[in-house]
């Protein structure tokens, strides 16, 4: 019925939205909260829709919209999903509930103007997960940094100042050069910034190289790969809850889907030159991040370094599919290895997210980050302690959660590749595991040592309803992913047998 | 003679001179208590001036005055938006001005004569022609940044601005006459194809260099850009955001006269191309690197108009009509911009408070919350980040020197483009980040006319950001022939 507009309708409902919980002000919160609430929740419904309109067995594009945006420039206001993106758009919009019933009470100070950075960033993310356009994708890759900026800018920690503006300008640098990329690009297609006539362009491999490296800089500082990581824990640790939660679970996975849309179908003879590369700076971040992430003191940080630990296999899932289809013609296992990339992406949304949620709540509680001011938390926070200690091994990925999924068609997929880089990244297990568990260790178990710890309550219905939600995704998804990689496996098809295209 | 011809040819200027005049007397017999009158008039003035330059806009190009003066698509463009930025500037004008007692009718007709000389600079079609615009928008502007006679500040930038301005018109005038030396010529037409046969290389080279520092100065390009930081914060704030906004549009129709209709064959293009893209990487970074370091927001804005020529030259170097486009495009979009960057501290400044400090602006979020958004939306635009107008405009200019064969001139751009970001966020920052600073619960300006039109200027740059197709193929449909 209303088909030939939901991806517009999903995109432009939370931005929209957004007006009327700033018109709330900050003399009406409830009203402002209920709001966005309300513009979360039908996001969510339409993003339902959307899934259950969506025909899982055609790796079609699907939902297109195309209109002349600027006639002048043959830039096109063109939509359209396929399984991937449909996945990712599900989680962002289910994300979008939680971290507004997430800063319920939380945030006291301009709650208007947090919900609605919210909602603005909610659509912004949408709109990069269905555009067709490069143009189109550029400006919603880049405007959700303004939303982001104000988040951990006004509603930060001590340090919010220094970390928000490093985390502006070094993405707005890594994207900058693919902007001189996509011009480059347009003006050799003759006037058009559109995805597929890209990907059907022929192009000299110095040329590829050149763009590879615009591309890879770009999606290597948002995934955020080894060395380009380093504003990651900044803005983690700095951004109040809400903010990491969204970083973590969606925008990173801007990075890995940007490899996807750009990387892959544009430059695939350079990408195989260079996937070496990638997957030698994949490994470093699993096996070098998990030891850093290891010696951390601060939650945050540490979480946040897992995640870069576990963007890893994102980047090296891809990648590997490269080496499997040039060199041994494996379609099988670079599937498999490009599936678990996807899954990975959508498991670490949860996962992570979950775990800054849980993150936040002690901190609202304690006010401070720091392992060693906790000890003993579960003997007065049983209901939390339960749930935390279920992300924490769903982060070091024990098998039944949808952390486990992920890594291992990452790591089988691998070992027909290289049994070496299988091996490499199979110490994931055993870092990851150590990481958390010894976090877990510290703040769960053992005496309580900090007079405060032994007054905090446990959670309340709100933050239990975040957690729970966040707990069914993780459980439903490790113990049952076959929806999700049949929603995602006809386009996944499509990718994999792309790769094999020579472009020179 | 001149035939009727002529006069209607030229009939927004003249109107606009018979109406500067009669504003002039008006304020001579009229009570200071009546000058809202005025005030109003003059805007009406320019709105009606608005609706000449469109209404009898020609289908072909015409000249006038035996080809002296070109109305064509490029002049009606800039025309109407020089006028349009000028009304703006009117309008916030208005409560600073009565704050600091310079509420008087002079600021008016100079500033309408300045605009006149605007309008005759953008529609050149001679030396002669130029020089006398350009004349007319310099010395109205000198009176203009003096307006505040007690000042010291205001008088010395006024001095340094006239000095500067009287060397940089001589260089033009000097480069003027070894041209008219070598080709014997004055018409920017017949130059064009003179240009190409002349038989003295060497001294129509020279002259050109020196036509180019004049260009430089009008635009405030590095390394002609001194006297705009100064000329910037001595000013009065309702001075600067006249300087600042509308005779860029004028630099940009200058050069293009100069360059494109006089010099434009492509045997003397190409001298031109490279001096203006050093023009260009040094306002770049002159222009980015040394606006982190100031603490004086009037400053700050003045250091980005340097950078900002930098962009616009990018375009100008271009040197074929996709560059032109852009550049011009680039000039309406600054010309917006840099209205709504000072409408905002005109907004916020009261009398004996200036806001001219960055450090001004802390917390505004908290004080005066829509202001606040307004100046949020005017830093990312004129930062270049979508989906804001600038970042439009950017992405035009880049890409016309891709297309141009400089894509290492692009890159240039992408590179200042990113440090030129951090100080536009630290404006950002201060507004939203930080607290008030006790004792400066300044409350903004009341004036109805202005937050309304402030408004709607800063959501232009945000809805310009959707809808910038129609005024970039208008901007292309004037190099289209």
């Amino acid at each position: 019925m209303f088909n030939h507009f939901l991806l517009s309708l999903l995109i432009w409902l939370p931005v929209v939205g957004a007006i009327p919980v700033l018109l709330a002000g900050s003399a009406r919160p409830n009203l402002a909260r209920w709001t966005a609430l309300l513009m979360a929740v039908l996001t969510f419904a339409v993003s339902l829709v959307l899934l259950m309109q969506f025909n899982a067995d055609s790796p079609l594009k699907q939902f297109t919209e195309d209109y002349q945006w600027i006639s002048a420039l043959n830039v096109h206001y063109g939509l359209a999903v396929d399984g991937i993106s449909v996945a990712l758009i599900l989680l962002t919009s289910f994300v979008g509930i939680l971290v507004i019933i997430g800063a319920w009470d939380v945030i006291q100070d301009k709650p208007h103007q947090y919900m609605a950075a919210m909602l603005v960033l909610e659509g912004l993310m949408i709109g990069v997960f269905c555009a067709t356009d490069a143009l189109l994708f550029y400006a919603f890759f880049e405007a959700m940094l303004i939303p982001m900026f104000i988040l951990i800018g006004v509603w930060g920690g001590p340090r919010r100042v220094y970390a928000t503006l490093k985390f502006f300008i070094y993405t707005f640098l890594g994207s900058i050069f693919m902007l001189i990329g996509l011009i480059y690009l347009y003006n050799k297609a003759g006037g058009s910034f559109d995805l597929n006539t890209l990907a059907g362009l022929r192009l000299s491999m110095k040329e590829q190289s050149w763009l590879f490296f615009a591309f890879l800089f770009a999606f290597a500082v948002k995934v955020p790969m080894v060395p380009v990581h380093t504003w990651l824990p900044d803005a983690h640790v700095e951004a109040p809850t809400g903010g990491s939660v969204v970083l973590a679970a969606v925008m990173l996975k801007i990075g890995g889907y940007g490899f996807l849309r750009f990387s892959l179908p544009i430059v695939p003879d350079a990408s195989e030159a260079y996937a070496w590369l990638v997957i030698g700076l994949s490994l470093l971040a699993v096996v070098y991040i998990g030891y850093i992430a290891l010696v951390q003191e601060d939650m945050k940080k540490l979480v946040a370094y897992s995640s870069v630990a576990h963007m890893g296999f994102v980047t090296l899932g891809i990648f590997i599919a490269f080496m499997l289809v040039r060199s041994d013609n494996n379609l099988d296992a670079a599937k498999l290895g490009m599936q678990g990339a996807m899954v990975q992406m959508i498991s670490h949304g949860f996962i992570s997210g979950a775990m800054f949620s849980c993150i936040g709540v002690l901190y609202d509680r304690l006010h401070s980050r720091q392992i060693k001011d906790y000890g003993g938390v579960i003997n007065v926070m049983p209901w939390f302690g339960f749930f935390y200690l279920f992300f924490a091994m769903a982060n070091s990925g024990l098998p039944g959660t949808s952390g486990f999924v992920g890594e291992f068609m990452v790591i089988l997929a691998s070992f027909s590749a290289n049994p070496w880089i299988a091996l490499f990244a199979a110490f994931t297990l055993i870092i990851g595991a150590a990481y958390t568990l010894w976090m877990v260790k510290r703040v769960m178990w053992g005496e309580i040592t900090n007079p405060h710890v032994a007054e905090m309550k446990d959670i309340n219905g709100r933050e239990a309803f975040v957690l729970i939600a966040f707990a069914a995704a993780v459980l439903v998804l490790g113990v049952w992913p076959q929806p999700l990689i049949h929603l995602m496996d006809a386009s996944v098809t499509q990718l994999v047998q792309q790769l094999g295209n020579h472009k020179i | 003679m001149p035939n009727m011809n002529d006069i209607l040819i030229l009939l927004p200027e003249l109107y606009l001179v018979v109406a500067a005049c009669v504003l002039l007397l008006l304020d001579a017999f009229m009570t200071p208590a009546r000058r809202g009158v005025l005030h109003w008039l003059s805007i009406g003035v320019l709105l009606i001036a608005m609706y000449l330059v469109v209404a009898g806009q020609p289908e072909q190009t015409v000249t006038a005055f035996n080809g002296m003066f070109v109305r064509d698509r490029v002049a009606e463009i800039l025309k109407v938006f020089a006028l349009l930025s000028t009304a703006l500037v009117f309008v916030y004008a208005r409560p600073y001005l009565i704050d600091r007692k310079l509420y008087v009718g002079e600021f008016y007709t100079l500033t309408i004569f300045a605009v006149i000389g605007i309008m005759l600079l953008v529609s050149a079609g001679n030396l002669l022609t130029v020089y006398l615009g350009l004349e007319l928008l310099t010395l109205s502007s000198y009176a203009l940044v003096a307006l505040n006679r007690d000042s010291s500040l205001s008088s010395e930038a006024a001095i340094k601005y006239f000095v500067l301005g009287a060397l940089a018109s001589g260089m033009l005038l000097y480069g003027m006459s070894m041209v008219y030396g070598a080709t014997g010529t004055l018409d920017l037409v017949q130059l064009h194809t003179a240009a190409v046969h002349n038989t003295m290389p060497n001294l129509l080279l020279f002259g050109l260099i020196f036509m180019i520092v004049g260009i430089g100065f009008k635009l405030g390009a590095a390394p002609f850009h001194m006297w705009i930081p100064d000329v910037y914060q001595g000013s009065p704030t309702a001075v600067t955001i006249f300087i600042g906004s509308a005779p860029k549009l004028a630099a940009f129709g200058m050069a293009y006269r100069l360059l494109e209709s006089g010099m434009g064959d492509p045997s003397i293009a190409h001298h031109w191309q490279q001096m203006l893209a050093v023009l260009a990487v040094l306002s770049l970074a002159i222009g980015n690197l040394v606006a982190i370091v100031q603490t004086n927001l009037k400053r700050v804005l003045a250091y980005s108009t340097i950078s900002h020529m930098g962009y616009l030259l990018l375009g100008l170097a271009s040197a074929n009509s996709e560059g032109y486009a852009a550049a011009m495009f680039y000039a309406i979009s600054y010309a917006l911009m840099g209205t709504a960057a000072f409408g905002v501290i005109l907004a916020l400044a009261r009398a004996g408070f200036e806001c001219e400090e960055v450090d001004d602006l802390k917390g505004l979020n908290q004080r005066s919350p829509w202001l606040a958004f307004l100046m949020l939306l005017v830093m990312f635009s004129l930062a270049g980040v979508p989906p804001m107008f600038g970042f439009f405009a950017k992405l035009m200019v880049l890409q016309a020197a891709v297309n141009a064969g400089m894509l290492w001139l692009a890159i240039v751009g992408a590179v200042f483009a990113i440090i030129g970001l951090y100080y536009y966020l630290r404006v950002v920052k201060v507004m939203y980040f930080d607290k008030p600073v006790e004792g400066t619960e300044h409350k903004p300006q009341a004036d109805v006319s202005l937050r309304f039109v402030l408004s709607l200027n800063a959501f232009a740059l945000l809805v310009m950001g959707f809808c910038w197709g129609p005024l970039l193929e208008w901007c292309k449909s004037a190099f289209a022939a």
